[in-house]
């Protein structure tokens, strides 16, 4: 009886799978695939190779502070970096009055103590980067309708992030012909800007970095665009995981520790069990 | 667990072969043992502070607009510290006591910094069981010995903040701090 | 319970001799895990995951207790906090990546050790009751899973939260009212992330009091072993200590090391990147997938795309998808082979490796594929076979299958003889189901 009663189960679920896959196959080989301009056209992003990559890996504090440097004089206008404390970049090599020099210099929010008016007051190492507007609506107000997203988990929230923002950054250029021609619609539209890293290819951020020497390095780098975006791709993985080093520094004796012991617990258990493998 | 396991398997074995596996086997448990206490390390020491509430342990006052005679109450490690401009009249009261007969014997020239005599800055908590003692604003109860005063538990303070009466056991803890200059301190 | 050649639990020292009186907690422990549980001598290592599944669940309610003491369940601020416990918190990114991979790495163990009872028949008498358990035990996990992705509020946490819920709405008459009351509200928000957080710490000791049945429930007939072959005799079995307790340490030290690389080298290889993006109820992410271990639940969800009879086909996935686990129930009553292990049944070996097992990896592939061809035809085969393997085939299998011979014992299979098959008929074809508690 419950053979039978399966037995119908099944066909009721293998039945409506059926039909769902006959009328899926039908419409595909009439329609086929639709082709999409963001198919077509998005590109993953370019190699991207930091001293952080690895199971090695860790931070090219240089190239950090070169990258804070280009965030700073050319990002932070647009984008906030709300999780990283100005604390942290002593991380980056920063000594403590150099931290405090950086934090004096950005605007954070504040209470006039007199009359407990909202206003600003220069940032603390203990304060947090401040929001460039003072919210959503403000940002989209300014920014051609689109929001520039905080910076703080960026490279964490893409696919391959670091290669992701390099790419975006160096990835601008006029929209090919082919796309021009096959998907007029998928055309930048006004204040928008092509580019094939960029998941829809049309980024309302305009090319930030432009010229060579935008900002002046002052280890002496040549501050190139390609150099620029490196610096800052590596700078924001930093920020996206600043424990990112300790992780892969803990890794190796905690792995090395496993091993041994591992090696260890495999002979306990050889010899534990030498004489009910075989015959006596 | 180790002796467990030699005991625990009934064969019979040479000398040689019982070392060896006795070996093997408390070597295997002492190495479990080992890593269950380096894992500790971490499950303790993520509820020490954090790098944020470390970081937050130090703080600047302007002690400019405070007048002879008036307290603040600043903010340090979240807890309240006073900052008190003595006057001649206090220093006076506290530099006549004899320090010998304190329960905590210390002048007030160990309790403020050198060429800052007025300036008494203690923690505003008391070292009995860490109430916030009263004397520091404007009209509050300053105590028998017209410092502070503890209402919880009854802890009388005098002018230089030492315990004159009552349950607490030491005088106000003095935190570390300087002056950065003749008008900012800068505690911890 | 157990055998009779079980050992007793003898008390040494005059200490234990007292307790062992008052509450014989020891004795139980001695019984459970020690040296008075005897096993079959030739488990393979497919017998470790048991163990690992437990340790996993404890790695999980560790870790888990840690993170509640520094998150903030509040929608207002439940993704700082987890950004806090990255950044500030003493060792707060090893906890975090400690139990997110904890997760993943509980599944995969449950993973094979459901495919271990799926092999050699586990499920069937006299350990029915064992698998029953597990299966309720995997509805907890699903469930604990599903909320604790949610708590930390990124786009996928949100966007998960409010697809799982939509699933309810697909039931006739109450599906809309019943997803509002689940959320308390009209779409994810405070209230739907409180309850979730409540939920989630709650679970897991319900998972743990469930686990308590199901090592209960397989403490009556004791361990299954790779021939299905029930024990026999003493020669049969080694006590638990320290035979098992030494392999299991040793599977304990090679799933730390797996576990620990991908802990530390690798701790995002297995999340998405869009849960790093803060919930924002205005704009769903272009790719939404859960975590890797429900794809194969949801690639059955998403093969149903048209209406069936008078079904619509939004309903038909939801109850293919539940019915996909709940069909597990039926298990034991549905394979009716005498047989246990599948290393003695030619025909159900075949389908089991070439039908269910490429079918499994069909619909973990489609599953966290985007929902277009052709992915979806692909998942709508494997989710038929799926179907059929359970429903259709295994009990026609079971019922016209030749099984290969069995050996007489356990013993006989590890050692080549064994003195007392002498005395029994000489051909055992086939080891009756029902005549095999020699253990109760």
């Amino acid at each position: 009886m419950i053979r039978i009663i399966s037995i119908l189960v099944g066909l009721f679920f293998g039945v409506a799978l059926a039909w769902s896959f006959v009328v899926g196959a039908v419409t595909f080989a009439q329609e086929g695939k639709p082709e999409t301009a963001e198919h077509a056209f998005h590109e993953y992003p370019k190699d991207l190779h930091l001293a952080s990559d690895g199971a090695f890996g860790k931070f090219d504090r240089q190239q950090l502070q070169r990258g804070f440097q280009v965030y700073k004089e050319v990002c932070s206008a647009c984008h906030g970096l709300k999780h990283v404390a100005f604390r942290s970049l002593e991380q980056l090599g920063y000594t403590e009055p150099e931290v405090k020099a950086i934090a004096a210099g950005f605007q954070v929010p504040g209470l006039d103590p007199n009359t407990g008016e909202q206003t600003t007051r220069p940032g603390v190492p203990t304060d947090y980067f401040p929001a460039p507007f003072a919210n959503d609506i403000a940002a989209r107000a300014a920014n051609n309708n689109a929001i520039p997203p905080d910076l703080s988990l960026i490279t964490k929230a893409r696919h391959d992030g670091g290669a992701y923002v390099y790419s975006l950054l160096t990835g601008y250029q006029d929209p090919p012909a082919a796309l021009l021609q096959e998907f007029p619609e998928a055309a930048p539209g006004t204040g928008l800007y092509y580019n094939p890293y960029f998941p829809n290819l049309n980024l309302a951020m305009a090319p930030p970095l432009m010229s060579d020497g935008q900002v002046t390095y002052g280890d002496g780098t040549a501050a190139t665009v390609e150099q620029m975006s490196k610096d800052v791709s590596a700078f924001l993985v930093w920020a996206g995981e600043p424990t990112l080093e300790k992780r892969k520094q803990t890794g190796w004796p905690v792995l090395g520790f496993l091993l041994f012991a591992t090696v260890l617990a495999y002979l306990a258990y050889r010899s534990i069990w030498a004489h009910k493998k075989a015959k006596h | 667990m180790a002796e467990n396991a030699v005991t625990g398997t009934p064969e019979e074995m040479s000398g040689d072969g019982v070392r060896r596996r006795d070996f093997i086997n408390i070597a295997a448990v002492s190495a479990a043992g080992v890593g269950g206490v380096a894992v500790l390390v971490p499950l303790i020491s993520q509820m020490a502070p954090s790098a944020d509430v470390l970081a937050a342990s130090s703080t600047e006052v302007d002690i400019s607009s405070i007048q002879p005679g008036q307290a603040v109450k600043a903010v340090f490690r979240k807890q309240p510290v006073f900052i008190k401009h003595l006057t001649a009249k206090e220093i006076a009261a506290a530099d006549a006591v004899n320090v010998g007969s304190l329960r905590d014997p210390q002048s007030l020239d160990e309790r403020v910094k050198e060429g800052h005599r007025e300036w008494l800055i203690t923690m505003g908590v008391c070292t009995h069981l860490g109430c916030v003692p009263l004397g520091a604003g404007e009209g509050e109860n300053k105590g028998e010995y017209g410092g502070y005063f503890c209402p919880c538990h009854g802890s009388h303070y005098d002018t230089a903040g030492r315990i004159r009466k009552g349950p607490a056991p030491t005088n106000l803890e003095v935190p570390e701090y300087e002056f950065t200059s003749d008008t900012i301190v800068q505690i911890g | 319970m157990s055998f009779p050649w079980a050992k007793e639990y003898q008390p040494s020292h005059p200490t234990m001799r007292w307790l062992d009186e008052k509450l014989p907690l020891p004795r139980l422990v001695y019984n459970a895990i020690g040296a008075g549980y005897p096993v079959p001598r030739n488990l393979n290592y497919f017998w470790n995951f048991g163990v690992l599944a437990g340790f996993c669940l404890m790695l999980q309610i560790v870790t888990g207790i840690i993170l509640a003491m520094h998150y903030a369940p509040n929608a207002l601020v439940a993704f700082d906090s987890t950004e806090h416990i990255m950044r500030d918190v003493n060792w707060g990114w090893m906890m975090r990546y400690a139990h997110a991979n904890g997760a993943s790495a509980f599944f995969v163990v449950v993973y094979i050790h459901i495919f271990r009872g799926l092999f050699f028949s586990s499920y069937k008498a006299p350990r029915e009751m064992i698998w029953l358990l597990g299966v309720v035990i995997f509805l907890l996990m699903m469930a604990t899973a599903f909320m604790g992705y949610v708590l930390p509020w990124g786009q996928m946490s949100f966007w998960g939260a409010k697809v799982i819920t939509g699933l309810f709405s697909a039931i006739p008459l109450v599906g809309e009212p019943l997803q509002t009351w689940l959320l308390g509200g009209f779409a994810p928000d405070n209230a739907a992330l409180n309850r979730f957080f409540s939920l989630h710490y709650l679970l897991p000791f319900v998972i743990a009091g469930v686990v308590i049945l199901h090592i209960w429930a397989l403490h009556i007939p004791g361990s299954s072993n790779p021939t299905g072959v029930e024990v026999k005799t003493a020669a049969d079995t080694v006590p638990f200590h320290p035979y098992y307790t030494a392999k299991d340490g040793f599977g304990l030290g090679v799933f730390l090391i797996l576990y620990c690389a991908v802990l530390f080298f690798a701790p995002n290889a297995l999340g998405h990147p869009d849960n790093y993006i803060p919930a924002n109820p205005m704009s769903t992410p272009a790719h939404i997938v859960p975590e890797w271990y429900f794809w194969p639940f949801y690639a059955i969800l998403r093969a149903f795309t048209q209406d069936f009879l008078f079904i619509p086909a939004k309903l038909m996935g939801v109850i293919a998808m539940f019915a996909s686990i709940l069909v597990w129930f039926f298990l034991p009553w549905l394979d009716r082979s005498p047989v246990r292990s599948g290393i003695y049944r030619p025909l159900f070996r075949k389908f089991f490796w070439f039908g269910l097992i490429p079918a499994m990896a069909v619909l973990f592939y489609c599953g966290g594929a985007p929902a277009e061809e052709p992915f979806v035809m692909l998942s709508q085969i494997a989710s038929l076979y799926y179907f059929a393997h359970f429903l259709i085939i295994l009990p026609i299998v079971s019922a016209i299958e030749r099984p290969d011979p069995l050996p007489y014992s356990i013993t006989e299979k590890v050692l080549g003889e064994d003195e007392n098959s002498a005395l029994a008929p000489s051909a055992v074809p086939v080891e009756k189901s029902d005549a095999a508690p020699a253990a109760s």
